[in-house]
Formats: structure tokens, sequence, C-alpha cells
């Protein structure tokens, strides 16, 4: 049976490779039910308190979707679970759907990079400080501004796909947050032009908004408690 | 420079290496005026003069430069100009569009109408003659009345819009090989997506679209559009079953498929006279 051992960089000197594990100094080390004595090395398994980086290539872009599906499905799931007082027969029906797309979404990244690579970000923790999941208003508010980033988001993103089944499937997607933030500024707007307003949607050229993934993370970082990195695009 | 010169420096891989471009941002290209870059490197030629960064004037035959990226910007002018002329004239036409419901077809109208501007001037930075627009027939030989009937005016305005987002996204792959197109036909095909759900949602629809049916009850969808929906129904995504967590009909909605240029061609030329 592995027993883990969770090993703090903190202070820790350079060397940590598993040869040299006991010559470090300044380590933090739990270890649960250990003894010394007649343990082998491979019972143990190390996790580092590194931050994940979200990696090189299509990986990186990847994950990059996945982080942005897994906050939107953690919010509809809250949502879900306990909707707003005074909701409507509409809304419910539309925040229902919106909460099933995002967690297929969010499973359906967790599947195709695992089948890529070992490089699978992790399941992230989130944060509402300001959301009041019982008001129309709060809840409505933060949909939309997660929908339109997504939309943005994945509008900006597709330059860094190199390959193109990829470039496709997140093609499928995007369309689809862009029906979701559609009906959601609707819902707060109704028969307005916010469904696809000029806060969004350039007036002159006719262009949805394209966000860097710097402008996104910084946008929607207050959302995710989980730091991780994604180097190759500026994201330390 | 001649074209034999240009494509010996096309031919040298050095130029792939950087992305240059001569204007900052895509959608500064409709400042070029209806007397467009003669003076200039079209964007897309500069994108591959890294090395040489001041512009010249070229003389190089517009029909030349024709390629699977500058097809795919024809084929969304078409239904670009479709688009603009079906609204134009649904908001033209006395008592067609309902007071209660004018704001939000203005919106789209005006983004059509923008789309067209800008992919003319995409395609003539390109040095790509764009396409004249073609004569519509909206009533298909008179099988449809959406100038006198607006509950068809709105079946057809949803039939344009899901198409259109399928149409985008079936070239995603002829454009991928220019960064600065490839990014502001996302931009264009996210606001069709916009558009699409607004529309839907006044038909009494979902915003999205469940197995392969356009609509249910209301918002039903003649069969005569079968085909902006066909192969919608799918809930496999790359081995992936999207059905299994809350079947089918959501699994469905989350993604919306690719219409093939063949097809899109085929759904647009319905309207062509």
């Amino acid at each position: 049976m592995k027993k883990p051992i969770n090993v703090s960089n903190q202070g820790a000197t350079l060397d940590t490779s598993r040869r040299n594990f006991l010559k470090l100094s300044g380590i933090g080390i739990a270890v649960a039910g250990l003894t010394l004595v007649g343990c082998d090395d491979d019972d143990f398994v190390y996790n580092d308190n590194k931050i994940f980086d979200l990696g090189m290539g299509d990986v990186g872009v990847l994950n990059y979707a996945y982080a942005l599906e897994q906050l939107e499905a953690d919010f509809y799931t809250k949502v879900v679970n306990s909707f707003y007082a005074g909701i409507s027969t509409v809304e419910k029906e539309v925040l229902t759907d919106l909460y099933h797309h995002e967690v297929i979404h969010r499973d359906f990244f967790k599947a195709a990079i695992t089948g890529a690579t070992n490089n699978v970000l992790p399941t992230l923790e989130f944060q509402y400080p300001n959301v009041n999941f019982n008001d129309r208003n709060s809840v409505l508010a933060t949909a939309k501004a997660l929908e339109d980033t997504g939309v943005a988001a994945y509008n900006a993103a597709g330059k860094y796909i190199t390959n193109p089944t990829y470039l496709v499937l997140a093609g499928k997607i995007v369309s689809v947050e862009a029906r979701h933030a559609s009906a959601i500024r609707d819902l707060i707007n109704p028969l307005t032009a916010a469904f696809s307003g000029d806060d969004v949607v350039n007036p002159t050229t006719g262009l949805d908004v394209a966000k860097e993934p710097k402008d996104v993370i910084a946008a929607a970082g207050g959302f995710i408690k989980t730091p991780f990195t994604w180097k190759e695009r500026g994201i330390n | 420079m001649n074209i034999l010169k240009l494509l010996d420096k096309l031919s040298d891989d050095s130029f792939f290496t950087k992305q240059t471009s001569r204007l900052d941002n895509l959608s500064d290209i409709t400042s070029f005026g209806k007397k467009a870059a003669v003076a200039a490197i079209p964007l897309g030629l500069g994108s591959f003069m890294a090395t040489s960064a001041k512009a010249e004037t070229t003389t190089i035959d517009p029909t030349t430069m024709k390629s699977a990226l500058t097809d795919a910007l024809q084929l969304a002018l078409t239904l670009e100009y479709l688009e603009d002329e079906y609204y134009a004239k649904g908001l033209a036409k006395p008592n067609l569009i309902p007071s209660s419901d004018r704001v939000v077809f203005q919106q789209i109208s005006k983004h059509e109408t923008a789309h067209v501007s800008f992919l003319k001037a995409t395609l003539t930075s390109l040095n790509v003659t764009p396409i004249a627009k073609p004569t519509f027939d909206f009533t298909v030989n008179g099988a449809f009345a959406p100038m006198d009937d607006y509950q068809q005016f709105l079946i057809l305005a949803q039939a344009f819009e899901d198409t259109g987002v399928r149409a985008y996204k079936g070239q995603a792959g002829n454009v991928m090989s220019n960064k600065d197109v490839l990014q502001a036909a996302l931009q264009i095909h996210s606001v069709e997506a916009r558009h699409a759900s607004m529309v839907r949602r006044m038909r009494s629809n979902k915003g999205w679209i469940e197995l392969a049916s356009g609509g249910s009850g209301s918002g039903a969808m003649p069969p005569a559009t079968n085909a902006v929906y066909a192969g919608e129904d799918v809930t496999m995504q790359a081995g992936f079953n999207t059905a299994t967590a809350f079947g089918a009909a959501a699994g469905s909605a989350a993604y919306d498929e690719v219409l093939t240029t063949a097809e899109a061609t085929a759904i647009a030329t319905l309207f062509i006279d």
C-alpha cells in the first residue's frame, strides 16, 4: 500500500531526488502511520506542492478550456442545487440546460486531455465571494460574465491550436457558449439589443470580443482559488 | 515586385517564422476605405514578408491569390450578403416586424451589414476580388412568403442564423493558416450564434439545438429546412459519449456541428435566383 508523503518546498534545498530525500534539510514532512524500519522506497507517493502549469502547445489550450469549463460547471451546479427565489419556469429550464452543457463540456475535456497527455489539470477549487446565489440579479449577472468570458476566451485561443481536429472541437463548443450568453443577456434585458449588445459585439465590424488568456485569467481569476500557471501564454 | 519574385520569397522558410501584420488590429481593416490599399502589401501577404517590412506596390493578378482560405471567405461573404439583404428587406417592409421585435432585428441587421463590409475588406486585403452580391429569392420560387408573413420571416431567420453558425464552423480548418483571419472568423461565428439563440427563443424554442430538430411545437421548423439541422444529433465527440450524463438531447445540444462547404453552399443556393 502506498504511503503518501507530502513534501513542502518551503525552505528546501534544490536537490529533491528520491535518492537524496533523507539528506534534505528544512523540509516539512507529514507522514501518516510510518515507521522507518522496514519501509521500502516504492511504498511512497510524493505529492509536491508545486503549482500546475497548463502546458505547451495544444495541451495548454485544452487545459485552459478545461479550467474555464470547470468554473462554469461548478457555478451552475451551485445554481441548480439551490435555485434563487422567484425563479421562473423559463429561467429554471435555461439554467438547468446550461448546467447540463457545462458539465458535459468539462467531462469531455477531462477525457480528451487524459487521452492526450499526463499533464492533466487537476480539479480546481472555486470561490464566489460577491455572488448571492439566492438573488436573481446576482446569479444572472455572474452567468452573463462567465458565458461572455468563455466566448472571448475561445475566440482568442483558437489561433493557438495547431491540430485542426482540436480547433473544430473548440469551435463546436464556443458557439454553444455564445448561444448561452445570448439567452442569459436576454433574460436580463428581454427583447432588447442586449443579447448581442454593443458592449460585446463591435458595432462597426460586427466582431464579438476576443480576449487573450492573460486577460481572461485576470478577469476570471477572482473565482479560481487553486493557482495555476500557463507560462507559454505569459500567465505566471 | 513581380509574381515570380514574390513566389520565390514565399518558398523561403524564413518568411514564415515571423508573424507580421500591417495592421495592429484586423478590425481596422474597414478604415482602408473604398480605394483599398493600392500602395500597400495586402494583409495576408504582409504576414509572409517578415524580413521586408515596408510597403510596396504590387501588380499581382487578383485571381492568382485564390486559395482554400479565400474561398472560405467568399462563402462566408455569400451568406452575409444573404442575411444582410434579408433583414434590410424585412425591416423595410411596412407592418411585417412587430414594433416589440424591431430592436432585435435592427441589431442583427447592423451586424450583418458590418460583416459584409468586413469580409469584403479582408478579401481585398488578400488581393482577391470579393464576389458580387447575388440576386436572392427569399420566397424560393413561391414556397415561402417571409416578407408577408412574420411567422415565416422568423422561420427563415432562424434557418439562416443556425446555418451561418454551422457554415463558419465548417471553414475553420480552411482559414487556420492565417491567424488574423481565423480569429476574425471565430469572432463573427460567435455573433451568428448569439443571433441564432435569440431568434430561436423568440419562436419559443430553446436557444440551442437539441437532437436534429429545428424546434418543436409553435417553434417547429418546416421540412424544407431539414438540411440546416441534419447531423446535429450526434452524441459522440472525439470518442466521448456526450449523452451519458444527461441524455441525448442535452448531449447533442452541448455541441454545434459543422456544415461542409458543399452543404452550406447547397442551402445558400436555395435562395439565390
